[in-house]
């Protein structure tokens, strides 16, 4: 083979493998993206009801309802506007609370109640998922602001 | 008074930095030596008087400064004294200085094992470092000093973050600082081949050492943090795909395809081009791992502040630091397709497609990491590519990798066929297939394909890797002999591809058969799971230095027969009020059983998590073998005894007369 051709070979080898991996990558990352939507949004139906998404906000007081049995939790979050039943079954991580911030991946059920497999609240007492703190500063504004719910750890 | 000792010994070092970084770089480009000397005195000084603004700093934490507002923020007199030393890098401002440390540790290092170098290229190397530093020097001092006192102090401190309070924490951070700023070493020679226009197959003998020793720190670095991952955040999972371990993942990625790449540079004199790239990109995402660490933009237990000003600096500093490397390359860089010629079956075209796969890999991790974030900057939406995006590309790269490796290491330089190449690796691939069928027919039928093919690749590496051992000491007359004097650089090369198999297993095998269940739990419950009982024999109260809490008793039994107590722990963090789980594990070579509680429910039960985790060692026993390796392979004699020969046949600087003329 002379060098021409090899390094020809070597070219059309490299550019099917790369397009190969694009073609894998793309896929892969458009079958796993999950989008961010408020409470708010959720109400208004720009989330979509048939594929998973991240729903984010304040955990509302007195709002968490454990089931008698197992582990089922139900808990209510809100961006001070509109609010949604979440539920899930498991552990919750150590940074859960009433007032806390979180973000839950799931996906809507029939009856509108937002089932979660897994809920995050982050490493810091002070941390405030940045999605959960626009989603929270955006549904004040529309509510009119201060109406009095604590703020929690804003 | 202590405090501000360090701050001025830090203000001393950025003008020593510069010192270091100009007079040499001038030194080198006119060709006058004395100037060029500068460079060795000028680094180990600036190392010193980092190093006791660092003692200072530690001083403040160990004698409880709270006057210091960074001690204040990061420490508590009631924390225990070793993690008041550690709590030092536990947050922004004293990591950072750790970063200028390290730094200062390697350019003194690379003074003082450059003896047989030219000096013109020992000046650059030592000049592009001190660049650096002046980089994170001024970063340090500006928008992130640690000595800042706050007068009145408070009384106490805020305590160390409580997930930082744990003796893993103590030596990651470092362990990934060296792997990180390690990568400078070979950024710098890099920049100083290209400015003095000799990249020839010597530069790459010379970067090998330092690569590969940056490499394997890195590698224990990254190992350590998973496992501090899979034993204190209460998950059982070792590795999150979250952006900041990717961020220490992709310079491991490119390194891996570095160290590779300098092997064939310096053994061929070939992709001299791409090894240089490749260097620059190593240290670019170190960089960029730093900044998407420090700069808030993640917001996660390593990132510790969100100071709009401290990103922006670290961009800024990437673009100089990364663009100027680039732009110096496209201005001097080695013609395109110059070098050594060599067949398409050879070695030196594994070792392409190994670099090509792994560049693949990181832009697969980058575009992961970065895209979410460039589209939030934007406004375009929030959006989060979760593990399964990750795996879903990662696994069907790795997979070609590691069939490459075997054949690899078989190739001839130059030229091979593979007829040739297939005469030697059939009994390493009977005994593979043989093996690997085998070992499947024993694990349960639930993920036997995928099993049998993660199995067999790990099996494969580490056949041909014996294959490739026996080839290397039939050739020598007294074979069994001949074990025992085989070059360091080789069985540092089988070692750390064994390691990258037995990683292997450990991934397919837990990611496959890992068992994880939550349940409630009362005292005296007993549940089932992967073949052995747990009971919930009790809970008591917990008293620690800094912290309260329950500890919660398991027997974990096997058709009645006791195997192990575990205790597991949640306590909660006085300071801070912040809750903490501290997992029970009963760790073992084969499979490790893990409790770790959930919340206390009204009943008096508790929520626990039960996992069982087959092989789940073999991830970070894997990763200690690679590291291994790589030590191994930089202490070849043969690196050493070629710097000793440089003087005799490079008498002068090429380089620098080349500049001039």
């Amino acid at each position: 083979m002379t060098p021409r051709r090899k390094r020809l070979l070597i070219i059309c080898l490299s550019v099917a493998g790369l397009a190969i991996a694009a073609g894998l990558i793309l896929t892969a990352f458009e079958k796993n993206l999950m989008y961010f939507y408020s409470p708010t949004e959720v109400a208004e139906g720009a989330a979509p009801e048939s594929r998973p998404f991240r729903l984010g906000g304040m955990v509302v007081d007195g709002s968490i309802l454990r089931q008698p049995q197992g582990l089922g939790v139900f808990f209510t979050v809100t961006d001070y506007a509109h609010e949604r039943v979440v539920y899930y079954e498991g552990i919750l991580p150590d940074l859960f609370r009433e007032g806390q911030g979180i973000v839950a991946n799931g996906q809507l059920n029939d009856t509108g109640v937002f089932v979660a497999n897994e809920v995050l609240a982050k490493h810091d007492e002070n941390y405030m998922p940045p999605e959960v703190a626009d989603a929270v500063a955006a549904g004040k504004a529309r509510s009119g602001a201060s109406d009095g719910t604590p703020a929690g750890n804003l | 008074m202590i405090a501000e000792l360090g701050h001025f010994a830090l203000v001393l070092a950025l003008a020593v930095a510069v010192l270091q970084t100009v007079v040499p770089l001038l030194g080198a480009a006119r060709g006058d030596l004395v100037w060029m000397a500068l460079a060795r005195p000028a680094a180990r000084v600036q190392c010193l008087l980092v190093a006791l603004a660092f003692g200072a700093l530690v001083w403040a934490f160990v004698a409880n400064d709270f006057s210091v507002a960074y001690v204040a923020q990061n420490s508590n007199s009631a924390l225990p004294v070793f993690y008041r030393v550690s709590a030092v890098w536990g947050a922004h401002e004293g990591s950072l200085l750790l970063w200028v440390l390290l730094l200062g540790l390697w350019t003194s290092a690379v003074s003082y094992r450059s003896a047989g170098l030219p000096p013109a290229f020992v000046a650059r190397v030592i000049a592009v470092m001190g660049l650096v530093s002046i980089g994170f020097l001024l970063f340090t001092l500006l928008p992130s000093n640690p000595f800042l006192r706050e007068i009145p102090p408070p009384a106490n401190g805020a305590d160390l973050n409580p997930l930082l309070q744990d003796p893993g924490l103590i030596i990651h951070p470092p362990m990934l600082y060296t792997g990180y700023v390690g990568f400078s070493v070979a950024f710098a020679f890099a920049v100083a081949g290209l400015l003095g226009g000799h990249l020839d197959s010597a530069w790459a003998r010379w970067a090998r050492p330092w690569t590969l020793l940056a490499w394997a720190f890195l590698t224990v670095g990254i190992a350590l943090g998973s496992w501090w991952a899979y034993y204190e955040l209460g998950w059982g999972g070792w590795w999150f795909w979250d952006p900041v371990e990717n961020a220490s993942f992709m310079p491991w990625l490119i390194g891996t395809a570095l160290i590779h790449s300098l092997a064939a540079s310096e053994k061929r004199d070939v992709f001299k081009s791409w090894t240089v790239l490749l260097a620059i990109a190593a240290f670019g995402l170190s960089l960029l791992g730093t900044f998407l660490v420090r700069s808030g933009v993640l917001t996660s237990v390593h990132a510790f502040a969100t100071d709009p000003a401290r990103g922006v600096f670290i961009l800024a500093f990437l673009g100089v630091i990364v663009g100027g490397a680039l732009a110096l390359y496209a201005w001097r860089g080695p013609g395109t397709l110059r070098g050594a010629d060599y067949a398409l079956t050879s070695r030196e075209t594994f070792l392409l497609a190994n670099s090509v796969l792994l560049s693949v890999a990181t832009a697969t991790v980058l575009l992961g990491t970065l895209y979410p974030l460039a589209l939030d900057a934007l406004g375009l939406g929030k959006i989060s590519v979760g593990p399964p995006y990750f795996n879903a590309v990662f696994v069907p790269l790795m997979a070609p990798l590691l069939v490459l490796v075997g054949l690899g290491q078989e190739a001839h330089w130059k030229r091979d066929r593979l007829a040739r190449l297939a005469r030697p690796l059939r009994y390493p691939l009977i005994g593979t297939l043989v093996f690997v069928t085998g070992a499947v027919m024993m694990l349960d039928p639930g993920h036997r394909l995928e099993a049998w093919l993660g199995l067999a690749l790990a099996t494969w590496v580490v056949a041909a890797t014996a294959g490739a051992i026996v080839q290397r000491c039939r050739a020598r007359r007294q074979p069994w002999f001949a074990l025992f004097t085989l070059p360091p650089a080789f069985l540092g090369q089988c070692l750390a591809h064994v390691g990258f198999a037995v990683t292997v297993v450990g991934v397919t095998l837990v990611s496959l058969y890992g068992i994880d269940k939550h349940v409630r739990m009362a005292v005296g419950d007993v549940t089932e799971l992967a073949g052995v009982q747990f009971e919930f024999v009790g809970a008591h109260e917990l008293e620690g230095p800094n912290y309260t809490g329950t500890a919660a008793r398991f027997a974990v039994r096997r058709d009645g027969a006791l195997l192990t107590e575990l205790q597991a722990e949640k306590r909660i963090y006085t300071v801070r009020g912040m809750p903490m789980t501290e997992a029970g594990i009963a760790p073992g070579l084969t499979r490790d059983l893990y409790v770790a509680l959930g919340e206390s429910l009204e009943d008096g039960s508790w929520s626990v998590r039960l996992s069982a985790k087959p092989f789940v060692r073999w991830l970070w026993l894997g990763a200690l073998l690679m590291a291994a390796g790589a030590l191994l392979a930089s202490r070849d004699p043969r690196f050493r005894r070629a710097r000793a020969r440089r003087p005799a046949t490079l008498p002068g600087d090429d380089g620098a007369r080349r500049a001039q003329g």
